[in-house]
């Protein structure tokens, strides 16, 4: 394992994942205001109909199969009586689906984004960064997928790949495992660490705060106006006096 | 019991002389900012006409407000928990922006930058959204006074519940103004549409707000309200509402567009209600029982047992004292003049409209008759199906009956003062006729004619102890201006915690609204900056002139 490969798969995933954690943190902390989905609806919404939920779920698939295939080891499948090929059938078929869906619904939602003028005139430098990481990301990981299963042979990245992003939360990065992965899973891989390092600055955050919690809470919102009368706490070194 | 203070409005509607004063004051203080430049807190609609978004009492088609499901539970209209979650991605419910109108400005250079030729420079409209040259097509009061009214009031969508003659006679024979502010309802589809939580119900006053911090732009709240009054910034990407003024009201000053409405129509006041007996009273099956029930739920005010739970859930003295003064449960219970608006939304709307006499009055007078005669008005009341029916549409669900015992109460106060003024003789049978006496009606004409100022407005003051530490605070940054270098994302005008309300200004602004005498002004003129003081002494103005002690 040569310098490069210790940088890229055993260095730049913690670098990754640093900014992210600590991004979302201090994005949070400071800009709660900027925390929103930044919708263009009111713009357009007949091409949006058709190309948002068609990426979103498609990408909620997408990754429930990352999880499938990269958190949970083989040996759990297998002793579930799930065998290599089973998986490997119901990967590549959802997988492909799934991806295909996502990748249709991205590129409704760019064109939409390019052609229809209000939206375009909403579109932040940023949101262009984003876009181009995230359609790039999407389109390596399909693109790995497609060239090792359909032109390949196929390729079991459950004994390479997987293995490394566990090790990874292990802190013992084997970053050989990956080094020796097909070209495009290694893209695919470098340009979601680069979307995960840019993830908390833009209006990707939406996903952390998917409101799930609607489902539980009682439907009326009664709050005080003591708790936060229009302000917050005063700073540090702003309280007021006569007050511990 | 669990009693609950909501500050409510009334308005009147016979004083609304359609100028958009309140509209425009209002936009002034809360939405000319970019991003809602088609947003209007408090617009002015003419009747018939489709309002703002156009056809948004069309429920059928916008599907706001709740209903009731076969178990006879309250349901949001547009649906369910799991299906506002799996419709997340593209809310199929929600206005566009040509739906309420596409804001422009005009190309103003173009009068200065122009180069000398024989004709006159124009400077022609400019799309806000596009920043292109559009062509004005709509805005929100396109249809005023009945502009386009052959073509556009057949779809309005009160009138369309009428029948097809009905229709036709109407355009002729009225039309009036429904200034119209968010409901600030009792039982709030909005609030139960955020799937963020992030909009709420004040506990202590009932206002609703969207929590900006805590808003993601999921526009389910925009849908939920059958109102049409939340609206999306489409440049912040969260939710906006009228907030009822609450830094104004927080001070005991009227909100803006009551403060400025020329036809002196709007009453601010506190309302007693009982916040667990709400859901039961919207779930009342038949729709034209819904004005009773929300009736129901307010409680009164001088009744010692809800004085006594009012003590108990914590309402201060002073909220009660206001609420036994209120203007607002005088013009609904004493006087039963004022009607909730669409109460079959079961939402408990707490903006309420007293519904217009004069177009009954026109009608008379134009066909030769007495406009003012108790009797002459009475009959109008009964036989004028047409604008009766469109109101009972507007303000009782329907249900001819409220409209008319209002309507006839107007009719009577209008005759028995006639009688004062010009013949001064009280005839007790008028006010017999609608189960008030004499004195009441007096009253009332002193509330709805004359409309004192402190009588019109009983708002008391939010216990703000800790006022001093919502002072402002230099927090902003000189260059988070619209394009500037600040601007964008996590980093611009749209990031950072916001700048607290001055509350002190709005204690300054009370001030000087309610002192008697001009000279007032001045001296909140001569106040000192602390910053620039040496503490030596006390410069003028450092403290604000005692009040006279009379």
């Amino acid at each position: 394992m040569n310098a490069l490969d210790v940088t890229l798969w055993a260095v730049a995933p913690y670098v990754a994942l640093t900014i992210f954690v600590l991004g979302h943190v201090w994005r949070y902390r400071y800009d709660k205001f900027g925390w929103t989905t930044r919708s263009s609806q009111m713009y357009e919404s007949r091409l949006l109909r058709i190309g948002s939920p068609l990426f979103h779920f498609g990408i909620l698939v997408v990754l429930l199969g990352h999880v499938g295939g990269l958190v949970i080891p083989k040996s759990w499948t297998e002793a579930v009586g799930v065998g290599e090929h089973a998986y490997h059938l119901a990967a590549v078929v959802l997988g492909t689906v799934a991806g295909l869906c996502t990748v249709a619904g991205l590129a409704i939602l760019i064109y939409r984004r390019r052609t229809v003028g209000p939206v375009f005139t909403a579109t932040t430098r940023n949101d262009k960064l984003m876009y181009a990481l995230l359609a790039l990301t999407i389109a390596l990981g399909l693109a790995a997928t497609v060239v090792a299963n359909v032109i390949g042979g196929g390729y079991d990245y459950r004994t390479t790949i997987s293995p490394w992003f566990r090790s990874v939360f292990y802190l013992q990065p084997k970053g050989d495992w990956m080094a020796g992965a097909p070209i495009l899973f290694r893209l695919h891989a470098l340009s979601a660490m680069v979307l995960f390092a840019v993830w908390p600055f833009t209006r990707l955050v939406h996903m952390l705060t998917a409101p799930v919690g609607y489902l539980t809470r009682p439907y009326i919102v009664y709050r005080s106006r003591d708790d936060r009368a229009g302000s917050r706490p005063p700073r540090r070194g702003w309280e007021p006096a006569g007050r511990p | 019991m669990r009693v609950m203070a909501q500050l409510a409005m009334v308005m009147n509607l016979d004083k609304c002389i359609g100028c958009h004063t309140c509209s425009v004051t209002c936009k002034q203080a809360w939405t000319n900012r970019a991003g809602t430049e088609y947003v209007w807190f408090n617009n002015v609609e003419t009747r018939p006409g489709q309002g703002y978004p156009r056809t948004y009492q069309d429920q059928d088609k916008w599907k706001g407000g709740w209903e009731l499901n076969r178990r006879g539970r309250l349901r949001l209209r547009a649906g369910g928990r799991l299906k506002k979650l799996l419709t997340i991605f593209a809310n199929p419910l929600m206005p566009s922006i040509g739906d309420y109108y596409e804001p422009w400005t005009y190309d103003y250079d173009r009068l200065f930058s122009a180069p000398v030729t024989e004709d006159t420079p124009v400077a022609r409209p400019r799309s806000l959204i596009t920043g292109e040259p559009t062509k004005i097509k709509w805005s929100a009061n396109w249809d005023d006074d009945l502009a386009g009214a052959p073509e556009l009031a057949p779809a309005d969508p009160v009138l369309r519940k009428l029948s097809d003659q009905v229709k036709l006679e109407f355009e002729q024979a009225f039309m009036f103004y429904l200034p119209r502010i968010c409901e600030h309802c009792l039982n709030p589809s909005c609030v139960a549409s955020c799937p963020s939580g992030a909009m709420y119900k004040r506990s202590e006053d009932g206002i609703v707000l969207v929590d900006q911090d805590r808003c993601r732009g999921w526009r389910m709240c925009v849908t939920g309200c059958p109102y049409k009054k939340v609206y999306f910034n489409h440049r912040t990407g969260k939710a906006e509402k009228c907030t009822f003024c609450y830094p104004r009201v927080e001070v005991g000053i009227p909100t803006v567009c009551s403060e400025t409405c020329v036809g002196r129509l709007r009453y601010i006041g506190l309302v007693l209600y009982d916040a667990d007996r709400v859901a039961e009273a919207a779930s009342t099956p038949d729709e034209k029982a819904l004005y009773e029930a929300q009736k129901s739920v307010m409680l009164d005010p001088r009744d010692p047992e809800v004085i006594a739970a009012a003590r108990a859930s914590g309402i201060p003295e002073d909220w009660l004292e206001a609420a036994a003064n209120s203007p607002i449960h005088k013009l609904i219970f004493d006087y039963g003049v004022a009607l909730p608006l669409h109460p079959e939304y079961r939402t408990m709307p707490m903006v309420w409209y007293i519904p217009p006499l004069s177009p009954m009055v026109d009608v008379l007078r134009e066909t030769g008759h007495d406009g003012e005669r108790a009797g002459n008005l009475f009959g109008a009341i009964d036989a004028l199906r047409i604008p009766v029916g469109y109101l009972a549409e507007l303000f009782s669900a329907g249900d001819p009956e409220p409209v008319r015992a209002v309507l006839r109460r107007l009719a009577a106060m209008r005759s028995y003062m006639r009688g004062i003024n010009l013949a001064g003789e009280r005839d007790e049978s008028i006010p017999a006729a609608v189960g008030l006496k004499g004195d009441q009606i007096e009253e009332m004409y002193r509330l709805l004619a004359i409309a004192p100022y402190g009588e019109r407005y009983v708002i008391p003051k939010a216990h703000a102890e800790e006022g001093a530490r919502l002072e402002e605070l230099a927090t902003g940054c000189s260059l988070d201006y619209d394009g500037g270098p600040g601007m964008g994302g996590p980093f611009g005008e749209a990031s950072g915690p916001p700048a607290p309300v001055a509350v002190e200004n709005f204690h300054a602004l009370r001030e000087r609204q309610v002192a008697d005498d001009l000279d007032r002004a001045d001296e909140l003129r001569g106040r000192v900056n602390l910053l620039n003081w040496d503490g030596k002494g006390t410069p003028d103005g450092l403290f604000p002139k005692r009040k006279d002690k009379s």
